[in-house]
């Protein structure tokens, strides 16, 4: 449990986070204008999404499968009979004057959330609810001087809002909790996280108090699209209430935004008191019933999740949780590396694709699907380390090789005449050679065993690198009679 | 021309056929009708031009021996229904010259049916209203007057732009759409047919909304034959709204046997309201008469909570309005009027492009929906409102209809109820409920007021069971053999 | 349950319309006449009785994942009382 020192004593953050996700759907959640991103202004709109007048939503089967399916992957209940309300304010880029949202019956309910936390515990998250919705649209302050454009294009675009308890106590915990969302909806497939392009979008409630005191007043800072600045606004929030209530003030419960070039969260103009969303059930639909054995149906599909695929890769391949959690961390990793792993020794599979792999990936501007060496490569390289047919710095070589050329590792080793030596006689003949020209060293040696690795080296050097290190080692170490 | 406007639906439709008259020329003499009619205000467009080039359209299927079921048929469209390249105004100052670029559910099928658009005809702004006062473009006229009186009358509404110019012959039939009563009590102000189908079997698709889970579209017509033929070509099944029912369409016109021998008829006692006016009940008690006379059996029936339905409705209308109407905020269509900034914008707009009765409606829905009244007013009348149609479940597992006045009076005079909104309200006292239970409804010319105005009896079906309604009131419309004419029809 | 003038420019504020103090004055009036009407609902028992939303006896119906709309982003701003460029435009909003 990390405090805020203050003035008067320490005081603990207390931290709930809504995330809005959005959902992979090809159309809209009532329409079916398509959801692409980037396109031409109001290009991607219907009448329904414009609200022209006598307009009328019709439910996107698919969003609510996904809102089902992200509900199991949180471990959450799912609500059998939903029902949309209208969420009622005056906004440009609100075309109806209502968001279509859910609030008395969402269509999931309670879940937990585990994140680890560096030293290795685990801390729970409740989730209180997901709830589908439309997005709004687009409004552009920078085009005219006096006037704001508005784009509709993102106007009924399905979100999942994912509503979580005010569980988490740090920065940090919110960090975890983001990205851990992040994996799990990547793994469901159900939204692809990219936080850049704002399909994965954090309002951060924030409030301090004294450890174990009643909850405080809480800010909430919108729209947060990078894990990095929730981290730092939170720090800062939560320092900016300390110091008020420390000075005697009061908080204020109102939203805020973070101000990334300044680094800072400032009040959006107050409007809290105006704002009465009057919620009510939208007549132009009907409560959505779901069978219970179409439920059961998505959970059958449901793939390994994070978690559970964290202690698979720990008990199958032995590696740590350190190692484990990288390649979780994006379910293209892990599987990458499964295959790797099938050419050869897991350890040394991992140490290659978070190693080398990754080095290159991120040093060429790749991303693991787009990822010039195929994991099946990867994993014959690893497999001719793993059977001792080359070593592993010349492996390195046959890496850059592959690069170059695209060719197979073991075409590249064929070629190049990079195999191993482990003919004895041949390496005998080496070791001998270097011992005979080298007198001086060979009695310095006697004083100091360390020095072996350098008759290592010469030998390595005279034979090309291809030599077996190890049975040089072993030989070097019998000829010179040292331990 | 006259023998050419005072044709029933079905009489034209027959005389088509037969090439007895053409389309265009049966086209012709409702424009002329309109123009002879323009004192009436129930047109605030006339698509003169596009009626002849439809009508020629027709003509050319009817030669052909092809066309649908209202092939040639000129009618006038409620301006609540979008109408594509046409402007639609929902007879609000808000919507400017808004022209859709799409056609509503409805309407597309009729044009489909080869039905020819006259125009579009006024109504209460947005639907509220009960006299047709409220709209932007003025109040509607009702071509009936009093015995020896030439005060102007409301034809009621909000369909009073489609009643009266229907009562008057300038056009064959009309789409109308009803809310609380907005189909049916024109209807019986202006001595026509009014039918509200039940909730869902009119498609809700580019109808401008004023209540979403009360709105419904349906005719107002000469006859109830008409009735049956316009409600085939409007109803449909429609995926794009989630409220549509799918239901097979029958051929209503199929149902008018004029047998109705066994037909449990209930009386609903609770309509019997305190000082209903004595030509009133007499009328009420003259259709329970015919229908005995028919062969139906007549049931004292009980529904406890009529009283609560139009203080609910006043509640869940408004509440559903103020959401519906907040589109109108001059950003992607209609009037825009400038203010510092963007709320400044909405309010100012909005202050001018709302008439009176709108903008009290969507602050008494805006007040009922709002933090802390929720639970007292909205969702209290959504409790009532489940009560209402259990007293409606309740009561048809004993009788097949119900039979009812219209309204508790014949229209009243342009001015007369305006500054006084409850009273206006109580228009709908005997209609209201139907709504609330989604249920389909009927109202037909039946009698004549001492001081000569028409007055209507309604007829409360089953859901999804227009059939046996429109069959119901073929037989009272012929029993009570309505030959009235108003004073103020085309010639 | 009464409105106060407080109370109209509050609900009128929230709905978006601009009203004068002499309309705020006449409005008082009217919306405590609509409400007193409304308020004969509080003597019905509605203990354990569910709201009705709907009166159709349906549930929802729910329509594929397939892209059949939208691109026609001239139709979308034709009727608009100011545009450009495909964009609506509106007084500058700022945040
Ligand atoms: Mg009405
Ligand atoms: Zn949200």
């Amino acid at each position: 449990m990390s405090l805020i020192q203050g003035a008067t004593g320490e005081w603990e953050i207390v931290l709930g986070l809504e995330i809005h996700a959005q959902i992979t759907s090809k159309s809209k959640l009532m329409s079916g204008a398509s959801t692409e991103f980037g396109a031409e202004p109001n290009s991607q709109v219907s009448l329904v999404d414009a609200a022209m007048p006598g307009m009328l939503p019709v439910v996107n089967e698919f969003c609510y499968e996904q809102a089902v399916l992200t509900g199991l992957g949180l471990n959450a209940e799912i609500n059998l009979v939903s029902i949309f309300d209208r969420k009622n304010y005056f906004y440009p880029d609100l075309p109806q004057g209502y968001q279509i949202s859910q609030f008395t019956d969402p269509i999931v309910g309670k879940g937990i959330v585990k994140i680890e936390l560096p030293d290795g515990s685990f801390h729970d998250v409740g989730i209180e609810r997901l709830h589908l919705e439309q997005d709004a649209g687009k409004s552009i302050h920078d085009l005219y001087p006096s006037q704001s454009c508005v784009d509709l294009n993102r106007s009924g675009v399905a979100l999942m809002e994912i509503v979580s308890d005010p569980d988490m106590r740090t920065a940090e915990h919110a960090k975890l909790y983001v990205s851990k969302i992040r994996t799990i909806l990547r793994y469901l497939g159900t939204c692809d996280g990219n936080m850049e392009q704002g399909s994965l979008r954090a309002d951060v409630n924030v409030s301090v108090r004294r450890p174990g005191a009643e909850l405080g007043t809480r800010c909430e800072i919108k729209n947060m699209n990078s894990i990095r600045n929730i981290g730092m606004a939170i720090e800062y929030e939560a320092r900016r209430q300390v110091d008020i209530i420390e000075d005697g003030g009061t908080i204020a419960q109102e939203t805020r935004l973070w101000d990334v070039a300044k680094g800072e969260t400032r009040s959006m103009r107050s409007k809290e008191e105006a704002h009465d969303y009057r919620y009510f059930p939208d007549p132009d639909l009907l409560p959505v019933v779901l069978e219970q054995s179409w439920v059961d149906e998505i959970k059958a599909r449901i793939p390994e999740l994070p978690d559970a695929k964290h202690l698979r890769l720990m008990s199958q391949y032995g590696l740590n949780s350190y190692d484990a959690n990288i390649l979780i961390a994006d379910p293209e990793n892990a599987d990458y590396f499964e295959i790797v792993a099938k050419g050869g020794d897991a350890k040394l599979a991992v140490n290659w694709v978070t190693g080398d792999l990754f080095g290159m990936l991120n040093k060429r501007g790749f991303t693991i699907e787009t990822s010039p060496i195929k994991a099946e490569a990867l994993g014959e390289l690893v497999g001719l380390i793993t059977d001792k047919t080359i070593s592993n710095k010349i492996a390195k070589q046959v890496f850059e090789f592959m690069l170059e050329t695209g060719n197979a590792p073991a075409k590249i080793v064929e070629e190049k005449g990079l195999k191993q030596v482990t003919d004895t006689g041949a390496i005998e003949k080496a070791v001998d050679e270097v011992i005979a020209a080298n007198p001086d060293k060979v009695e310095q040696v006697k004083q100091k065993p360390k020095m072996a690795g350098w008759f290592v080296g010469q030998v390595m050097q005279a034979t090309g690198g291809k030599a077996n290190p190890q049975a040089v080692s072993d030989l070097i170490k019998a000829k010179l009679g040292i331990e | 021309m006259s023998d050419l406007t005072n044709l029933t639906l079905s009489d034209a439709r027959q005389k088509l056929r037969n090439k007895d008259i053409t389309a265009v020329e049966l086209a012709e003499a409702h424009i002329d009708a309109m123009a002879q009619t323009k004192g009436l205000n129930a047109y605030i467009l006339n698509t003169e031009e596009k009626a002849i080039k439809m009508a020629k359209a027709s003509d050319a299927k009817l030669a052909k021996g092809e066309g649908g079921i209202l092939e040639g048929i000129p009618v006038g469209v409620k301006d609540l229904f979008c109408t594509k390249d046409v402007r639609t105004t929902a007879s609000s100052k808000i919507l400017g010259d808004f022209t859709p670029t799409y056609e509503s559910t409805v309407t597309a099928n009729m044009w489909a049916d080869g039905a020819v658009l006259l125009g579009k005809l006024n109504c209460d702004e947005f639907a509220m209203g009960s006299s047709n006062e409220t709209s932007f473009f003025g109040a509607v006229v009702n071509p009936w007057q009093r015995q020896g009186d030439d005060a102007q009358l409301v034809p009621g509404g909000s369909s009073g732009g489609s009643a009266s110019a229907v009562a008057a012959r300038a056009c064959i039939a009309a789409t109308a759409t009803d809310t609380g009563g907005s189909i049916r009590q024109p209807a019986a102000f202006t001595g026509t047919v009014g039918l509200k189908p039940t909730y869902g079997r009119c498609s809700r698709w580019g109808t401008v909304a004023f209540a979403s889970s009360l709105d419904q579209a349906g005719p107002i017509t000469r006859s109830v034959r008409d009735a049956a033929i316009m409600l085939e070509s409007m109803a449909s099944y429609d995926v794009k709204d989630s409220t549509s029912v799918n239901v097979a369409v029958p051929a209503y016109e199929k149902a008018l046997t004029g047998d109705i021998k066994g037909l449990k008829i209930g009386i609903p006692k609770e309509f019997q309201v305190d000082g209903m006016p004595a030509e009133i009940q007499a009328l009420w008690e003259q259709g329970i008469e015919w229908l005995k006379a028919a062969g139906a059996e007549i049931h004292q029936v009980s529904l406890p909570h009529t009283k609560y339905a139009l203080p609910a409705y006043y509640i869940v209308a408004p509440a559903e309005a103020s959401s519906n109407l907040a589109r109108y905020d001059g950003v992607r269509y209609g009037l825009r009027v400038a203010g510092d900034n963007i709320d400044e914008q909405y309010s100012n707009s909005r202050a001018e492009g709302f008439g009176e009765e709108v903008q009290r409606r969507i602050l008494i829905g805006t007040y009922v929906l709002s933090a802390g009244y929720y639970d007292a007013y909205y969702k209290k009348a959504q409790r009532v409102r489940t009560l209402i149609k259990q007293d409606f479940d309740k009561a048809y597992a004993k009788v097949d209809l119900m039979l009812t006045p219209t309204t508790p009076t014949a229209a009243f005079g342009i001015g007369e109820n305006i500054g006084d909104p409850l009273t206006m309200y109580l228009n709908d006292i005997f209609t209201v409920s139907v709504n609330m239970a989604g249920l389909p409804g009927i109202s037909i010319p039946a009698g004549i007021s001492a001081n000569g105005l028409p007055l209507g009896l309604q007829l409360i079906g089953k859901p999804f069971d227009e059939e046996t309604l429109l069959r119901t009131a073929d037989v009272m419309e012929q029993a009570a053999n309505f030959t009235a004419l108003p004073q103020l029809m085309a010639k | 349950m009464a409105i106060d003038q407080a109370t109209v420019r509050k609900v009128a504020n929230l709905a978006r319309i601009r009203v004068s103090d002499e309309q705020v004055a006449n409005l008082e009036g009217e919306l405590n006449q609509i409400l007193e009407f409304v308020e004969q609902l509080s003597e019905v028992n509605t203990d354990g009785v569910a709201p009705l939303t709907s009166a159709v006896e349906m549930t929802q119906p729910l329509r594929a994942d397939v892209v059949n709309d939208g691109g026609y982003a001239d139709q979308i701003v034709k009727n608009a009382p100011a545009s450009d460029d495909g964009f609506f435009l509106v007084p500058k909003v700022i945040e």
